[in-house]
């Protein structure tokens, strides 16, 4: 039996096992349409994220599956004290596969570690979010066709920003990549993440404070929040933060084909009238989601 | 007790200047009845401040695990005055219920129950990430 923690556990071969099997549901779907039946996903979410819990009970239903499960702690066990080993061990009796959304860094692990069933982590603080990481992955695969031989830009908080990371770690796996590390100085890449998938790996990449400058370059553009709370002084935050706003006219400066990726939602780091530009793939990649989570499910449990 | 004469004991040398207390309470010092000796800030030429630990009695401490603290620990056994035994300490690959994640936001903060587990993760540094939240132990 599989858990799905971080994006690290599953391999290079693996991820693009799942990605052939969603890009099959996208072309087929009437093929999957029975494929869960019976089969039951428990969503455990102890902090609300209304479009991540849609997306995989969307997932499991239209693989002809059930879902049950709670949207916020104080609606349920938690609320009165109960360890997250004992609501994993006590929701695997009931059901096939969970999906769990804890603000507890580890939760999902600590919940693996007494569940009978396949555990999704589905974003324990800001930890790691994996099935994000699928979905971008997912994304850039649908849209460039592979990974090879690709530039990829990552711009604003790249400091905290962990799903960035998880990016950089699960690309970093294939041959021809080349990062373009897009950031205010105050929020560049942390050294352990830059050395142990960047450097060691002897990947090409650059870094930079002008993401005017990047944009001629890239084939992949994956914007992320430069949040207020990251800044001492609300001048640098507010200097900052214009930088690093994508833009009509920053757009002109890219590639036909490049295309733009935010995990969402945006706050103001895309102006709305990129939106309509056909290199916008954020919407798209909100829809990708659904798709990849049907395939992982599969995976975890064993259905082909 | 003279601090520089242990008839049978352990002394640890070579502690990282300041973290000789913070050993003392890991390795539950403060419960055993021998004498033991804390000596800080004591010149070193290798390092040039270090704390020293000397324990007068023949305990059985889970030494082994002061690598994860301060990997240039070095533990001086003695016997009958005189050194047996001299030796560094080792790092090991996971450490297991002796270190604490100083991480508000990870679950072993709230989570009854549970072991805390450390992995290695930078052998040449030393650095110990917590298994849940991969925050690195300082
Ligand atoms: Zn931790």
């Amino acid at each position: 039996m599989r858990h799905l923690i971080d994006i690290m556990d599953f391999s290079a071969a693996e991820i693009d096992e799942l990605i052939a099997t969603a890009t099959d549901i996208v072309a087929h779907p009437e093929k999957y349409r029975e494929k869960c039946r019976y089969k039951k996903l428990a969503t455990l979410f102890f902090e609300p994220s209304t479009r991540t819990r849609l997306s995989f009970e969307a997932a499991m239903m239209e693989l002809g599956g059930q879902v049950l499960g709670f949207s916020e702690a104080s609606s349920s066990s938690a609320a009165k004290g109960e360890s997250v080993a004992d609501t994993a061990a006590i929701v695997s009796g009931y059901a096939d596969i969970i999906a769990m959304r804890h603000p507890k860094e580890g939760a999902p692990l600590v919940a693996a570690s007494k569940s009978d069933v396949p555990i999704i982590n589905a974003g324990d603080g800001g930890h790691f979010h994996p099935t994000q990481t699928l979905t971008d992955l997912f994304t850039i695969h649908l849209e460039k066709g592979s990974f090879e031989n690709l530039t990829v830009g990552l711009c604003g908080d790249l400091k905290f920003g962990r799903t960035v990371h998880s990016l950089i770690a699960a690309l970093s796996r294939y041959t021809g990549i080349r990062f373009v590390l897009i950031s205010p100085e105050e929020l560049k890449v942390p050294s352990y993440v830059k050395n142990t998938y960047i450097k060691e790996k002897g990947i090409p990449y650059k870094q930079t404070t002008s993401l005017d400058e990047a944009m001629p370059e890239l084939d992949v553009l994956y914007m992320t929040r430069v949040q207020r709370e990251r800044f001492f002084n609300e001048e640098d935050y507010l200097r900052l933060r214009d930088s690093y706003i994508l833009t009509p006219e920053k757009m002109e400066k890219a590639k036909k084909d490049m295309i733009v990726l935010h995990p969402l939602p945006r706050v103001n780091e895309i102006s709305t009238e990129v939106d309509k530009d056909p290199r916008a793939a954020y919407f798209r990649q909100a829809k990708n989601g659904k798709f990849i989570r049907m395939a992982l499910i599969l995976k975890l449990l064993e259905v082909d | 007790m003279r601090v520089d004469a242990i008839k049978n004991g352990i002394v640890l040398d070579h502690i990282e200047a300041g973290r000789a207390l913070e050993i003392y309470h890991l390795l539950s010092l403060d419960k055993v009845s021998c004498p033991v000796a804390i000596l800080t800030n004591v010149s070193s030429e290798k390092m040039g401040k270090k704390d020293i630990i000397k324990i007068d009695g023949a305990l059985s401490l889970p030494l082994e695990i002061l690598g994860v603290i301060s990997p240039s620990i070095t533990i001086v056994l003695v016997e009958d005055g005189k050194v047996r035994e001299k030796r560094h300490v080792s790092l090991p690959k996971e450490v297991t219920d002796f270190l604490r994640c100083k991480n508000p936001r990870c679950i072993t903060s709230t989570e009854q129950g549970i072991h805390h587990r450390f992995h290695l993760t930078g052998e040449k540094n030393a650095v110990y990430r917590c298994v849940y939240c991969d925050a690195q132990w300082s």
